[in-house]
């Protein structure tokens, strides 16, 4: 389980996250929604503990992260796996070294099962016979699904996705989202998905949260927040230029 | 008003020599820890030192032949005709002990500390950085310390190659102009000591660390886009060259002049 208490940080002057206070539950799936610049994946990183706040503690399975020594968090991100935005794929590296990187860390495998494993991830998210290729000879779309099979390549308990259906095509973006059901249904994957695509939201959420001004303005299932009153989170999930939230 | 100023000049200054300190002490650590990146070592190896090949052959026969051309024409010009012959422990003594560690060292800073500074800097903005804390990878141990170990063992094996080009290249130009060889290398295999060419080598080995450490400390710290990797790596060759200059100085004077003394 993982819980975040009163979370705050800024950058200079700007306070990016304003007291944050989210219980995810074992085996649920919450997608987190705001505009963009909103904090969202600032949030995220909290949660992997890339970024330390300046104040809140987030809690995984009992350990607090926020007060965790390197070599801690080393151990608990073993519990995570985190689709960047942009893929984060290292430049350097082949398609097949890439995915294999976690699972070479994080699993004692022969290099024959190595191979194997990262064949069948690859599988599953729809790409084939592309190991040897380098990042940069991938399109946007095929870079994050290998981001993602290098996040899902070593079976983390709680996966991370910031934006998974960002920069792919919609029948892409929905075998993601399928892939997200999939992997909370097959291996009860705890799941905190950041996005704005709304349809995704809806699909893959048990639960929807919505971030704006530095805090959770509101939490329920797709179906409260469908029918919620809270003309912010109305204004946020038809898309609409009028309403309350007026920075954009 | 001017001590808002200073204070905080000051206290960016020591702010930054405590980030360099953290980093080589932590870099240093985990180089003696297991597992080590022993792939990436060596193709650092191969980065720093194979790579580097021309540009120091280059460096160091120039090198070589300017200082041979300014100690003909002194010992020409001031002790008189025949004399050159004794340039060569001279030549020999200045381009071991200092030349060669520190144009090979400014060389290395140019060529690989920019390097260092643009890769680590482009992983960090495009979060690549982030991806090897996410998938358990310490980007000190995986990227800096084979840095820092491949550039500590290169630098001085890249400045007895620039030694003995620049040694050779030197003798070449004497005798080209006509000075007597069996003198020539006998004043320099007479006076020219193993101590002379080692305290080159221990300097590079110490240029090696700081163009490795500056190198990755800038990468590190890069913020923005390709605006910021410019900066890093401006600021990388900047801070490293003053420092290696800075450095052979002190390090000529600290060191004995010959080993037991």
């Amino acid at each position: 389980m993982i819980r975040i208490n009163d979370l705050h940080k800024s950058f200079g002057q700007n306070k990016v996250l304003q007291g944050i206070n989210l219980h995810i539950q074992n085996g649920e799936t919450l997608t987190i929604i705001g505009q963009s610049g909103s904090g969202k994946s600032v949030l995220l990183k909290h949660i992997l503990g890339l970024i330390r706040p300046d104040r809140g503690s987030i809690i995984v399975d009992g350990v607090d992260i926020c007060g965790s020594s390197e070599a801690e968090l080393n151990n608990i991100r073993r519990k995570f796996g985190l689709l960047f935005q942009a893929a984060a794929l290292f430049d350097s590296l082949t398609v097949a070294q890439n995915v294999s990187f976690g699972l070479e860390r994080y699993r004692d495998l022969s290099p024959k099962e190595l191979q194997k494993r990262v064949k069948e991830t690859l599988a599953m998210v729809g790409l084939r016979e592309i190991e040897q290729l380098m990042p940069h000879e991938l399109s946007g779309g095929m870079k994050k699904r290998v981001g993602l099979a290098r996040a899902i390549a070593y079976e983390p308990e709680i996966m991370l996705y910031d934006e998974p259906s960002t920069g792919i095509d919609p029948i892409r973006a929905d075998a993601i989202n399928e892939l997200i059901i999939k992997m909370k249904q097959e291996f009860r994957i705890t799941s905190v998905v950041i996005t704005h695509d709304m349809i995704s939201a809806y699909k893959v959420a048990d639960r929807i949260a919505m971030l704006y001004n530095g805090k959770i303005v509101a939490v329920g299932t797709p179906e409260e927040l469908r029918k919620s009153d809270n003309q912010i989170v109305q204004q946020f999930i038809h898309g609409r230029a009028e309403g309350p939230i007026k920075e954009w | 008003m001017t001590l808002p100023i200073k204070s905080f000049s000051f206290h960016l200054i020591l702010q930054q020599v405590g980030e360099v300190g953290l980093l080589f002490g932590r870099t240093t650590i985990n180089i003696f820890r297991k597992p080590r990146e022993t792939k990436i070592f060596i193709q650092q190896l191969e980065e720093v030192g194979v790579r580097s090949l021309l540009v120091v052959s280059l460096t160091a026969a120039f090198g070589g032949l300017v200082f041979a051309l300014q100690t003909y024409i002194g010992f020409h010009r001031y002790i008189g005709v025949g004399s050159e012959a004794y340039g060569g422990p001279i030549i020999s003594l200045g381009l071991t002990k200092e030349l060669i560690p520190i144009l090979v060292g400014l060389m290395v800073a140019g060529r690989v500390g920019s390097a260092m500074a643009a890769e680590i800097g482009t992983m960090k903005i495009t979060e690549q950085i982030d991806a090897l804390y996410s998938l358990g990878a310490d980007p000190i141990r995986y990227l800096v310390a084979p840095r820092t170990l491949a550039c500590f063992i290169m630098v001085p094996v890249l400045t007895l190659y620039g030694d003995i080009i620049g040694i050779v290249c030197a003798y070449f130009f004497n005798v080209g102009m006509g000075v007597n060889r069996i003198v020539y290398l006998r004043n320099t295999l007479l006076y020219l000591e193993l101590w002379d060419v080692l305290g080159g080598l221990i300097k590079a080995g110490i240029f090696g660390i700081v163009i490795a450490i500056i190198g990755s400390w800038q990468g590190l710290k890069t913020e923005g886009g390709a605006e910021g990797v410019g900066r890093a790596t401006t600021r990388a060759v900047v801070i490293s060259s003053i420092i290696i200059l800075i450095l052979n100085f002190f390090l000529s004077k600290v060191m004995p002049e010959r080993l037991g003394i």
